[in-house]
């Protein structure tokens, strides 16, 4: 069952009932979902989670929705993969991946987009929305496609042709805007006052960010219910951070966990870093800037959750670290060499921030530390075709193989004997 | 009449300006200030703009013409 409780302005505290509503009426301030925690105590314990399904609806109870009717394609409970060498690579010797390339649409999203639409449906919505240029428009479509809702996914009208299709397959209703990245967002704000849609990250965003939380739970969890010390997490509108550290410290509050404060740090790419930018002046004021970037996952560049994700970055006494494209690139790739994981940019900039923080000493080399890999490198192959190696090109011959081999690896390979 | 709920971003040059006064006198919208933050450098203004629409939309675009970045309340919701 739901223990879910109200909204709550994050601003001025005022309540509101659970509606599809996502700002206070007063101040304008963003609402969240509060939980009635001590209903919860005694009730919500190990043993149960760990008998309910390996999706993140095992955590119901710590969700704003009734899992009866969840809208489930099996997002959650994703790999935790110990990395040791990438680990090695860098001197950490506790480093793990948080592979959520491993959900159905291949992201994170599906986290977030499976509690929306199982509560879109609550409310009695038959139109499931967003704006999105990828991973979102995929697992709303996805979702929307299971759940029996119309699907409206906006897209600006210059994105190309190829990142529709993991949103096309799903049959949604897939609207072009003709405008500016600003004239998009501008235009979904006043749809959603104009119709009784359900916009995911719009007015269901309340329900919609409390599955990020699961991320929380989920690692938790994989490592024997303790917390880890340190998480390393991409930031775009922020509220993917905040919400893993609320996930741990709602466990510590239930006592499922024992309460350790983790170190939440947070990776944004240099083209597009409104939280870092005014994580380095030391400020909680958010400058919006215009996002150039190849990390396109993360480009927000006016992000709602920025000062909230600072806030928990000064709580936790966590870093920001901005990376340039360059190092995204070379994070993707020695993720995937290390590890085998093909992560898409997201990954390469939380990748590249961790070996940042690993140089200049920041993580005692014993941490326990979490890299939260959000989504899948398919998507995002364009980022690093030209950065790989190409193929040999040999004539069928083992003389033309061996003498490209070589050429390539300075030795042959050993022959039997 | 229509609303629109929207957050005006100042640069430092413009934050000793009147602009949201200019906003209410030189166009038929009614402002209605709800949240600010606003220091020596820079500010932001959280507020209600009241109105016909097409009076409302040239007022925005007055105020992004003098400067100030229009966003609307929500922040950027096109998400990756």
């Amino acid at each position: 069952m739901s223990f879910a409780k109200n909204l709550r302005c994050r601003e001025c505290n005022r309540l509101y009932p659970l509606e599809p509503i996502y700002v206070c009426e007063f101040c304008f301030g963003p609402l969240e979902v509060t939980y009635d925690y001590e209903a919860m105590r005694g009730r919500v314990t190990r043993e149960r989670i760990e008998r309910g399904p390996l999706t993140i609806w095992r955590y119901a109870d710590l969700l704003p929705a009734h899992a009866d009717a969840a809208v489930d394609i099996g997002a959650g409970f994703t790999p935790l993969l110990p990395a040791p060498n990438l680990g090695r690579a860098l001197g950490l010797r506790n480093l793990y991946l948080k592979n959520d390339c491993a959900n159905p649409t291949w992201s994170f999203k599906d986290r977030v987009v499976s509690v929306a639409a199982t509560k879109a449906k609550e409310f009695g919505f038959d139109t499931l929305a967003c704006a999105s240029t990828g991973n979102l428009a995929n697992s709303v479509a996805a979702h929307a496609a299971r759940a029996g809702l119309q699907a409206l996914v906006f897209v600006p009208a210059d994105l190309e042709q190829g990142k529709v299709v993991g949103s096309a397959i799903y049959g949604p209703t897939l609207v072009a805007v003709e405008g500016s990245y600003d004239d998009v967002n501008r235009l979904c704000s006043e749809l959603t006052e104009k119709y009784r849609w359900a916009f995911v990250n719009i007015n269901v965003r309340p329900y919609y960010a409390e599955g990020s939380k699961t991320l929380g739970y989920e690692v938790c969890e994989q490592l024997g219910w303790r917390a880890p010390d340190h998480c390393i997490v991409p930031m775009a509108s922020g509220s993917l951070f905040t919400k893993i550290y609320k996930g741990i410290k709602e466990l510590a509050w239930l006592g499922l966990i024992e309460w350790r404060r983790p170190r939440m740090s947070g990776a944004q790419a240099l083209g597009c870093s409104p939280i870092v930018e005014a994580w380095e002046r030391q400020s909680f004021d958010i400058r919006p800037q215009r996002p150039r970037t190849i990390a396109k996952s993360l480009a927000i560049g006016n992000p709602a959750d920025g000062f909230y994700a600072l806030k928990v970055m000064a709580e936790t006494e966590g870093y920001g670290v901005a990376v340039t494209d360059d190092e995204i690139i070379e994070g993707m790739k020695l993720l995937a060499e290390t590890e085998g994981v093909f992560a898409e940019t997201a990954g390469g900039v939380v990748i590249a921030a961790l070996r940042r923080l690993a140089r200049e000493g920041r993580i005692d080399p014993d941490e326990v530390v979490v890299a939260f890999i959000t989504g899948a490198g398919l998507k995002t192959q364009e980022a690093v075709q030209g950065a790989l190696a190409e193929p040999l090109l040999v004539k069928p011959s083992i003389a033309s193989f061996e003498e490209a081999f070589g050429r390539r690896r300075g030795v042959l390979p050993a022959a039997r004997s | 009449m229509a609303k629109q709920r929207v957050k005006f971003t100042f640069p430092a040059e413009l934050v000793q300006q009147p602009i949201i006064w200019r906003l209410g006198k030189e166009f038929n919208v009614v402002t209605n200030i709800r949240r600010a933050d606003v220091a020596e450098d820079r500010g932001w203004v959280i507020l209600e703009l009241e109105g016909e629409m097409e009076e409302i939309e040239r007022g925005i675009r007055w105020v992004q013409e003098q400067g100030v970045r229009v966003d609307p309340v929500p922040g950027d919701v096109v998400e990756g």
